[in-house]
C-alpha cells in the first residue's frame, strides 16, 4: 500500500466502458506502427511465389555486385549476380517461417512443462525445474551452438537449437503462473466434480494460462529470429543454395568492403523485422498485462501539486494555532475520472494539543494529513483548494526549498508500517544520521551521538547497538520506537502521525501510545493523530474529528464524542472498539461500503448506511452544524437531539 | 555475511555439475559413431579404435560420464585433432581474450544501462525518457553481428578512427594502448543489446522504488530530492538490477561469439565456430564447458554483490 489508502481512489470497474484490447493495442502508436509493418513484410513474404521477382538462385556473372537501383535489380545483385531484392524476399520467407516454427516448439514444450510441473507441485515440480535451472545456467547462444555442434551445422538443426534454449523462458513463466492457478477453488472444484487431471490441466487451467503463453511468444519470437540468423550468419544455420536473411548476411560479409550493400541489405531486414515484432510485443504485454503498463508507474514528484481554483479562504491566523488548515481540498485525477479525496476540511492544532481524525479506510484522513507538507503522491494526487498554516506561514505557496525545510524538522511525521517505511538497506543510525544533518550542519560523529541520544529518548535500550542494526533486524515495536525518534530530530512544532499503532500487537501499541504522549507533554508538541480506532483516540486524543467521505462529519472534545456521539456514523465507529473478551468487534463490522469519492451522493453520503435517514437527507448537501461547545456535527437528525442509543 | 558467501559458493558445486552432465549429455547425441565423428573423415580405424578405449565409448554412458569427469578433474579434456593440440591448452589461450572482451562489455553495458535507467525514470515522459526508451529499443532489436560491421565500416574503412579485426596491431603495438584501440569497438557491440535490457530494468525499477513508502519517508524527514532519488532510490533498485547484470553476463558471453567473428578476436567465441565448421568436436566440448563455467562464476559474482548491498539476504 503507498502513500494514501488506494481503495476509494481506484476506479470502479465498469464492464461496459472497458475498451476492447484491440482497441487498447491499436491506442498505442508504437504497437500499431510494428503491427502496420510486420503485416507488410509478412503480406510481401507470404505473396513471394506470385511476385514478379527475378528467380532468386539464377546465377549471372557478367551483372555480378551491381549497386542498389541499377535497372533491373532495385536492390542491386550480389557476388554472383543474383537479385537481391528476390533473395531478400525469399530470405525473409525462411526466416520468419524459422523463427515462428522455433517459438511454436519451444512454446509447445515449454508450456508442457511448466504447465506438468505448476499443477504437480512437489517431486515433479521440483526435478523438472532443477532441469529448467541447469539448462538456463549455460550462456544461452552457447548452449545453441553446442547442439548446432553435435547434430551438424544445417538450418532444420538451427531450428531445433533455437527452440531447445527458448524452452526455459516459457517453462519458467507458465509454472509461475499454474503455481497460482493450481491453488484456486475453480481447481478444486472441477477436482470434485471427478475430472482427471489431464482434463483439469488443459480444461480449467491452460485457458487462465494462454496470455502468459501469447506474452512470451511476443516477447521471444524477435529473439529467436535474431538467433537463428545468427547462427547462419555464423554459417551454421542455412547452407547454399538455401538462403535466410542471415546467411545472405554472412555471405555478404566477405566483400563488406567492396560492395557493402550485400550484407547492408539483409542485415537491415532483420533488424526491422525484429523491431517491429518487439514494438508490437511490448504492446501485446501492455495489454494482456495492465499490472505493467505504463501509466500505472507514474514517478510521484517531490511534493504534491497545487493547483488551488478560485478563492484562497481568508487567511487570518488562528493565533492559538500552530497549525491551522482551512477548506482542505485534495482530488485524484485517474484516467479522466476526478477522486474527491478530501473535500473541504478545517484542521486546527494547537501547542501540545492532539487532534485524533478517525474514519474508516478510504476516508480521507491519511490524504488530508499527507496534504499538509505535499507528501500526497502527484500524479494522479492535487491540492486543488484550502491553505494550510502553520505558524501563520501558508505552506501551500511556499516554494519547494522552504518546504524541503519544514520538512523534519517544524513538521515530522510517523507512518504506519515501521518495516516498510523504514529504508531496508541502510543502517537505523545512517537513518537518524541523515535526518539529523538534513536541517543541522553538524559532523558526523555529532550526529551520530546525536543519535544515540533520540533513541535513548525513546527508550530504547543499549542505543550504541542498536544504530548499527538494519530495520529489519528489530522488532515492530523497535522500529516505531526508531521512527519516532527520528520525527523528534528536529523540536517538531507538529508530528503528525498516520495510523503510527495501527502494525503493532496491542501491548506494544500501548507502550508506543503512551511514549508518544509522554513526549508530546514533555516537548509542548502538536499532534495530529490519524487512527481508525477510536480506542486508541481515547488513550491519546484531546479533541476529535469524524472523517466520512472525505469530509469531517463529527468534531469534539474527546470526551464529549466518546460519551454522547452526536453523527450515527461516529456511534457506529465506537461500536466498535475491541472490548476485552469480544475481539470479534472490528472496524469493518459496519454494514456497508463508503461511497466512492468519484460519485458522490448530492445529499448525506452516509444515507446508505444510515439507520436514520430519511428522504430529507439525500435531497441536499448537509452543512456542519454547530452543537455549542465547539462541537460540530453534520448531520439533520444527530443522536444528541432525541437522546435515544 | 562471510557465511552466506561461503553458502553460495558451496551452491555453485552442484550447478557446475549440472554443466558437466548437460555438456556431456549433448556429446551423447552425436549421431553415429561418436569416436568417428570426433576424430572427422580422415580417422584411420586404428585412431578410432584408441579413441574409443581412451573415452571408454564402448562402456555404459554413466561409466563414460564418470570417465570423462575423471580425465576432467585432472585437467584433460582430450586432443583437438585438428590442431593436434590438448584441448585445455588451446582453450586458455583463447580464454584470456574473451574475457577481456566480455568483461569490459558487461561493465560497459552496467554502466551505460544503469546511467540511461535513471535518467530515464527520473525524466519520466520527458523527452530524454522517450529518446533513450526509443535508442534502447532500437538497441534490444539490432542484429550486433550487422552492427558490428556497420561500426566497421563507419569507424574503421571510412573514418578510419579504430581498426577493423584483431586484438593487437600485427607490427608493432602490442601495449595496453593497443588494445584498448582494438576493444573499443568489438566490445560496444557486444554491449549494445545488454545495455537495452539492462536500462529498461532499471527505469522500472527506479519507477517502482520511488514509490515505495521509504521513500516517501525520506522525504518526509527533508532530505533533498538529489539525496532521495540517487542515494534512497538508486540503492534500492540497484538491489533489483543486480542479479539481472548476472544474467546479461550470459548474453554477452554467448554474444562474443558473433562479436568476435565480426571482429576476429581471438577468443573462444571465434574458435567455437571454426571448431563447428570443422566438426572438431572435443574442441567444442572444452570451450563451452570453460564459458559455461564462466558464466557460474559471474552468477556468483553478482550474488556476492547483492549480499554486500542488501543486509536482509545474509
Ligand atoms: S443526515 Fe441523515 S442520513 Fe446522514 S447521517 Fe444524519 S440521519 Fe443519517
Amino acid at each position: 500500500m503507498t502513500a494514501v489508502e488506494s481503495a476509494p481512489i481506484q476506479p470502479a470497474r465498469k464492464a461496459s466502458g472497458r475498451p476492447s484490447a484491440t482497441r487498447l493495442l491499436l491506442n498505442n502508436t508504437l504497437a500499431t506502427g510494428g503491427l502496420v509493418v510486420l503485416a507488410a513484410i509478412v503480406l510481401i513474404a507470404l505473396a513471394a511465389p506470385i511476385l514478379p521477382l527475378a528467380d532468386p538462385n539464377v546465377t549471372a556473372p557478367a551483372n555480378r555486385l551491381l549497386r542498389p537501383l541499377s535497372e533491373g535489380h532495385l536492390l542491386g545483385t550480389d557476388a554472383l549476380g543474383r537479385d537481391i531484392l528476390s533473395r531478400l524476399i525469399w530470405g525473409t520467407r525462411v526466416s520468419l517461417l524459422v523463427g515462428i516454427s522455433a517459438t511454436l516448439i519451444a512454446a509447445f514444450f515449454g508450456s508442457l512443462i511448466g504447465l506438468v510441473a505448476g499443477y504437480a507441485g512437489g517431486r515433479i515440480d521440483t526435478v523438472l525445474m532443477r532441469g529448467i535451472d541447469m539448462v538456463m545456467a549455460f550462456p544461452y547462444i552457447l548452449l545453441a551452438l553446442a547442439i548446432v555442434a553435435v547434430l551438424g551445422p544445417g538450418l532444420l538443426n538451427a531450428l531445433y537449437a533455437i527452440a531447445i534454449v527458448n524452452i526455459p523462458f516459457f517453462a519458467r513463466n507458465i509454472r509461475g503462473i499454474t503455481l497460482g492457478l493450481a491453488r484456486r477453488e475453480f481447481v478444486d472444484a472441477a477436482r470434485l466434480s471427478g475430472k482427471s487431471n489431464a482434463q483439469i490441466l488443459f480444461i480449467e487451467v491452460l485457458p487462465n494460462v494462454l496470455p502468459v503463453i501469447v506474452i512470451t511468444m511476443s516477447t521471444t519470437v524477435g529473439w529467436m529470429i535474431l538467433e537463428t540468423a545468427g547462427l547462419s550468419f555464423l554459417g551454421l544455420g542455412a547452407q547454399p543454395p538455401q538462403a535466410d536473411l542471415g546467411s545472405m548476411l554472412g555471405d555478404g560479409r566477405k566483400i563488406l568492403f567492396t560492395a557493402p550493400h550485400v550484407s547492408i541489405i539483409p542485415g537491415l531486414m532483420i533488424f526491422v523485422l525484429v523491431m517491429s515484432i518487439n514494438l508490437l510485443g511490448d504492446g501485446v504485454r501492455d495489454v494482456l498485462d495492465p499490472r505493467l503498463k505504463s501509466g500505472a508507474l507514474s514517478r510521484p514528484v517531490a511534493r504534491t501539486a497545487v493547483t488551488r481554483q478560485g478563492l484562497v479562504p481568508d487567511a487570518a491566523p488562528d493565533p492559538a494555532a500552530v497549525l491551522d488548515v482551512r477548506e482542505l481540498r485534495t482530488e485524484f485525477h485517474i484516467g479522466g475520472e476526478v477522486f474527491k479525496a478530501v473535500g473541504g476540511v478545517d484542521m486546527r492544532v494547537g501547542k501540545g494539543e492532539c487532534l485524533g481524525i478517525v474514519g474508516e479506510s478510504g476516508s480521507g484522513k491519511s490524504v488530508s494529513a499527507m496534504s499538509i507538507m505535499g507528501l500526497v503522491p502527484t500524479p494522479p494526487g492535487r491540492i486543488t483548494g484550502g491553505v494550510a498554516l502553520l505558524e501563520g506561514e501558508d505552506l501551500f505557496s511556499a516554494s519547494d526549498e522552504r518546504i524541503r525545510q519544514l520538512r523534519g524538522s517544524a513538521v515530522s511525521h510517523v507512518f504506519q508500517d515501521p518495516l516498510s517505511t523504514l529504508h531496508p538497506l541502510f543502517t537505523v543510525g545512517d537513518q537518524l544520521v541523515e535526518a539529523i544533518r538534513a536541517h543541522e550542519p553538524v559532523a558526523k560523529s555529532a550526529a551520530r551521538r546525536k543519535a544515540e541520544e533520540l533513541l535513548r529518548t525513546v527508550r530504547i535500550p543499549n542505543p550504541a547497538e542498536r544504530l548499527k542494526a538494519y530495520p529489519h533486524e528489530l522488532s515492530g515495536g523497535m522500529r516505531q520506537r526508531v521512527c519516532i525518534a527520528m520525527a523528534l530530530a528536529h523540536d517538531a512544532k507538529v508530528i503528525i502521525a498516520d495510523e503510527p499503532t495501527t502494525a503493532l500487537d496491542v501491548t506494544v501499541q500501548a507502550q508506543v501510545l503512551s511514549l508518544l504522549d509522554t513526549l508530546r507533554a514533555e516537548r509542548d508538541t502538536g499532534v495530529l493523530f490519524i487512527t481508525h480506532d477510536f480506542g486508541v483516540v481515547s488513550a491519546i486524543c484531546d479533541r476529535v474529528a469524524v472523517m466520512y467521505a472525505g469530509q469531517f462529519v463529527e468534531t469534539g472534545t474527546t470526551e464529549q464524542i466518546l460519551s454522547s456521539p452526536a453523527h450515527p456514523y461516529t456511534a457506529k465507529l465506537i461500536d466498535c472498539v475491541p472490548v476485552l473478551g469480544e475481539p470479534d468487534r472490528r472496524l469493518d463490522a459496519i454494514e456497508g461500503r463508503p461511497p466512492m469519492v468519484n460519485d458522490l451522493p448530492k445529499g448525506c453520503a452516509f444515507a446508505p448506511r444510515c439507520p436514520r435517514a430519511r428522504d430529507t437527507c439525500r435531497a441536499a448537501p448537509i452543512g456542519l452544524t454547530e452543537l455549542g461547545d465547539g462541537r460540530t456535527v453534520r448531520c439533520l437528525y444527530p443522536l444528541t437531539e432525541d437522546g435515544d442509543e | 555475511m562471510i557465511a552466506y558467501i561461503a553458502k553460495r559458493l558451496l551452491a555453485a558445486i552442484p550447478v557446475l555439475f549440472g554443466l558437466t552432465v548437460i555438456v556431456f549429455a549433448i556429446m551423447a547425441l552425436i549421431p553415429g559413431d561418436p569416436a568417428q565423428a570426433i576424430l572427422g573423415n580422415f580417422a584411420t580405424p586404428e585412431n578410432v579404435e584408441k579413441l574409443n578405449r581412451d573415452l571408454g565409448l564402448d562402456k555404459p554412458l554413466v561409466q563414460q560420464y564418470f570417465i570423462w569427469l575423471g580425465n576432467l578433474f585432472q585437467g584433460d579434456l582430450g586432443r583437438s585433432y585438428m590442431q593436434n593440440r590438448p584441448v585445455l591448452d588451446i582453450v586458455l589461450e583463447r580464454f584470456n581474450a574473451t574475457l577481456i572482451l566480455a568483461g569490459t562489455a558487461l561493465v560497459l553495458c552496467s554502466v551505460l544501462g544503469l546511467i540511461a535507467g535513471v535518467i530515464s525514470a527520473v525524466r519520466q515522459y520527458g523527452w530524454a525518457d522517450k529518446a533513450i526508451t526509443f535508442v534502447v529499443l532500437i538497441g534490444i532489436s539490432i542484429p550486433s553481428f550487422w552492427l558490428g560491421l556497420l561500426l566497421i565500416l563507419v569507424f574503421a574503412v571510412n573514418l578510419r578512427w579504430f581498426p577493423a579485426s584483431g586484438m593487437y596491431s600485427i607490427f608493432g603495438g602490442g601495449d595496453l594502448p593497443d588494445l584498448l584501440h582494438h576493444l573499443f569497438l568489438p566490445a560496444l557491440t557486444l554491449a549494445v543489446v545488454a545495455t537495452g535490457v539492462i536500462a529498461r530494468l532499471t527505469r522500472t525499477a527506479m519507477l517502482e522504488v520511488l514509490r515505495q513508502d521509504f521513500i516517501r519517508t525520506a522525504r518526509a524527514k527533508g532530505v533533498t530530492e538529489r539525496s532521495v532519488i540517487y542515494k534512497h532510490a538508486f540503492k534500492a533498485a540497484l538491489v533489483t538490477v543486480i542479479p539481472v547484470i548476472g544474467i546479461q553476463a550470459g548474453f554477452v558471453l554467448g554474444g562474443a561469439v558473433y562479436i568476435e567473428t565480426v571482429f576476429q578476436w581471438p577468443g573462444i567465441g571465434s574458435m567455437l565456430v571454426t571448431a563447428i565448421s570443422t566438426r572438431d568436436l572435443l574442441l567444442v566440448q572444452g570451450g563451452v564447458l570453460v564459458v559455461a563455467a564462466a558464466y557460474v562464476l559471474f552468477n556468483l559474482a553478482a550474488d556476492v554483490v547483492q549480499t554486500i548491498l542488501d543486509p536482509r539476504l545474509r
